[in-house]
């Protein structure tokens, strides 16, 4: 029973078939886990150990009645964007520390229904608005690799949570990078899947046009099990697309014989840590030699990505969150004079530094005068990024280059510099802002630190990079590498 | 700086947004460098390029006109500072 924590959540499915342990011995081992070493990490907001057991002894009692659900006593976290039903919902924000969610997210719902047990909700970026995880109102999560380092962001505390094996695998969102990023800082998987695929119901709005949720595990077979349970139609959300959802798991063992992967100039630049370069450079030589084959790809229009990005985010969550003004729900002022000082103050003191940045500079470029040369340029700038996708993916199945330019950095060493640290995603943005899917696949390591290969796919195809992830996890095991303090 | 203290003043007015005077040097330096910074966008050709609407190219899903959720104010009304006969209460507005 000692080493529950080690295994993936596929291998502990099979723990749970065969009788091994039962999942109130496996919830109440992670719960274990969590207590005695989150307060290293700062991974968990909110850890829900009571709902979780009784989640646990429900899941029980339905294996032993036959109702065996996908997911069925399987131990997860929630990243805190999720909305979870009579939990504490807090968006890594002061403006909602004290919000108790009214309902489940659809994704909260339907791994519920599968026989999940949520063992928490995990820290993030304010809003998930930062690529470090220092812009929580709950302080930084730690990198477990290093506790002087970032976990990255914005779903720094899923990915740390799951590289100190917490659990199996933890639910995340990404805007511009916000799985991947951070996926490849801990050495884990992160997946964002395609624009739409998955349901945002109840996921708390940053940016509705490049939103996305997805999960982030060890394994892209436990990635494509629970993709299998998430992703689908939810007329709930009007950006879902009703497209069916193919059967991940079934297809990850498909070979990978004669995929082709394009190779993109831009990302392997001078702004790419040449260790990190190398590391993956090799990675997408293994998967030639499991039979792809790479060619370069000219993506002309790739290197706006990131400034097309600091418009339209900021933008869309300049809209998105008017929605807090102190009076329905979330943070209120005190001895407001009047309406208009309640909601100023109200934002003024719920929101932090970070998040009023981006909703000033998403105010600024949709105001009279300054909206046709930012706002409406970079939606035409964005098109043409999209396009660059599409034209590589009439050649290519899958775009493979680096996650992130450098392995993880020291907490504090790029949060006063806004632009250094927005280009911690140049390479993450452009699959958001054309809707594609898109994976950080952990890939080898630089100085002890982990690095991310990321694989790019087109709309609606996640079981290509899945399969190419897991063909490449077959043939190596830089996955299963385990930060020594957590083993 | 591309911007001044009076244009942050008036942007943090109009994104209703309360800031503190020693927040204000520090939001001007930062906002100005992140203005400079999409201003690259300039350089991008985008003549008869039309602006994306949708990352999928699909229109957005309508549904019937007709009433699905059921009634819960007193249960979402639970995270609200201050109400009274259902109704949410603000500082008064009309003298």
């Amino acid at each position: 029973m000692m080493d529950l924590h080690t295994k993936t959540l596929t291998e502990l499915a099979a723990g749970l078939d065969s009788g091994e342990f039962s999942s109130v011995e496996l919830t109440q081992a992670m719960l274990d886990r969590i207590a005695a070493h989150d307060e290293a990490l700062n991974a968990m907001v909110t850890v829900t150990g009571e709902n979780a057991l009784a989640a646990a002894g429900k899941a029980d009692a339905d294996r032993a009645a036959g109702n065996i659900g996908a997911l069925n006593g399987l131990p997860i976290i929630h990243k805190d964007i999720f909305c979870t039903r009579g939990v504490r919902t807090t968006c890594g924000s002061k403006m909602l520390d004290n919000f108790i969610s009214p309902y489940d997210a659809t994704i909260v719902e339907r791994m519920a229904n599968a026989g999940a047990v949520v063992l928490g909700k995990s820290n993030m970026d304010e809003f998930a608005m930062g690529s470090s995880n220092e812009t929580s109102y709950f302080g930084p999560v730690r990198n477990p690799w290093d506790l002087e380092r970032s976990p990255g962001g914005s779903s720094g505390g899923s990915a740390a949570a799951v590289a100190a094996r917490f659990a199996p695998a933890a639910t995340a969102t990404d805007t511009g990078g916000s799985i991947r990023q951070p996926a490849a800082l801990t050495g884990t998987l992160g997946i964002k899947p395609t624009y739409g695929r998955v349901s945002r119901y109840g996921m708390i709005a940053f940016a509705s046009s490049l939103d996305q949720a997805g999960v982030i595990t060890r394994s892209a077979e436990d990635a494509a099990r629970l993709l299998g349970v998430m992703a689908g139609f939810d007329e709930r959300d009007s950006t879902c697309i009703d497209e069916p959802v193919p059967n991940y798991v079934a297809e990850l063992g498909d070979s990978i014989e004669g995929l082709k992967i394009g190779i993109v100039r831009q990302h392997f630049d001078e702004g790419l840590d040449a260790d990190c370069g190398a590391r993956v450079k090799d990675a997408i030589a293994a998967i030639e030699s499991l039979g792809a084959t790479a060619v370069e790809v000219d993506m002309p229009n790739i290197d706006y990505s990131v400034p097309t990005y600091y418009v339209v985010a900021p933008a869309e969550c300049s809209s998105n969150l008017s929605r807090f003004d102190g009076v329905r729900f979330g943070h209120r002022a005190e001895n407001a004079e009047d309406l208009f000082d309640l909601y100023c103050r109200s934002r003024g003191e719920g929101f932090g530094d970070e998040v009023k940045r981006r909703i000033m500079t998403g105010t600024y470029v949709l105001s009279a005068g300054y909206y046709d040369a930012y706002y409406l340029k970079a939606q035409q700038v964005r098109h043409l990024i999209a396009d660059d996708f599409k034209k590589a993916f009439e050649e290519v199945d899958v775009i493979a280059g680096p996650t992130a330019p450098s392995p993880a950095f020291k907490l504090g060493d790029k949060v006063d510099d806004p632009i250094t640290m927005y280009l911690n995603d140049i390479y993450t943005i452009g699959a958001n802002l054309g809707g594609f899917p898109a994976v950080s696949v952990p890939c080898g390591f630089v100085n002890d630190l982990p690095v991310g290969l990321h694989l790019v796919g087109h709309h609606f195809d996640e079981s290509a990079l899945l399969r190419c992830a897991h063909a490449y996890q077959q043939a190596t095991d830089w996955h299963r590498a385990c930060p020594e303090d957590f083993a | 700086m591309s911007l001044d203290k009076d244009q942050v003043q008036q942007i943090a007015t109009l994104a209703r947004l309360k800031l503190g005077d020693d927040e204000y040097a520090e939001s001007v330096e930062k906002l100005s460098k992140i203005v400079d910074f999409v201003d690259h966008l300039s350089e991008a050709d985008t003549t008869d390029v039309v602006p994306m609407a949708h990352p999928l190219d699909v229109a957005q899903r309508l549904r019937p006109d007709v009433v699905t959720e059921p009634n819960e104010r007193d249960h979402y009304q639970e995270n609200a500072s201050f109400v009274t006969d259902g109704l949410y209460l603000v500082p008064k507005v009309i003298e």
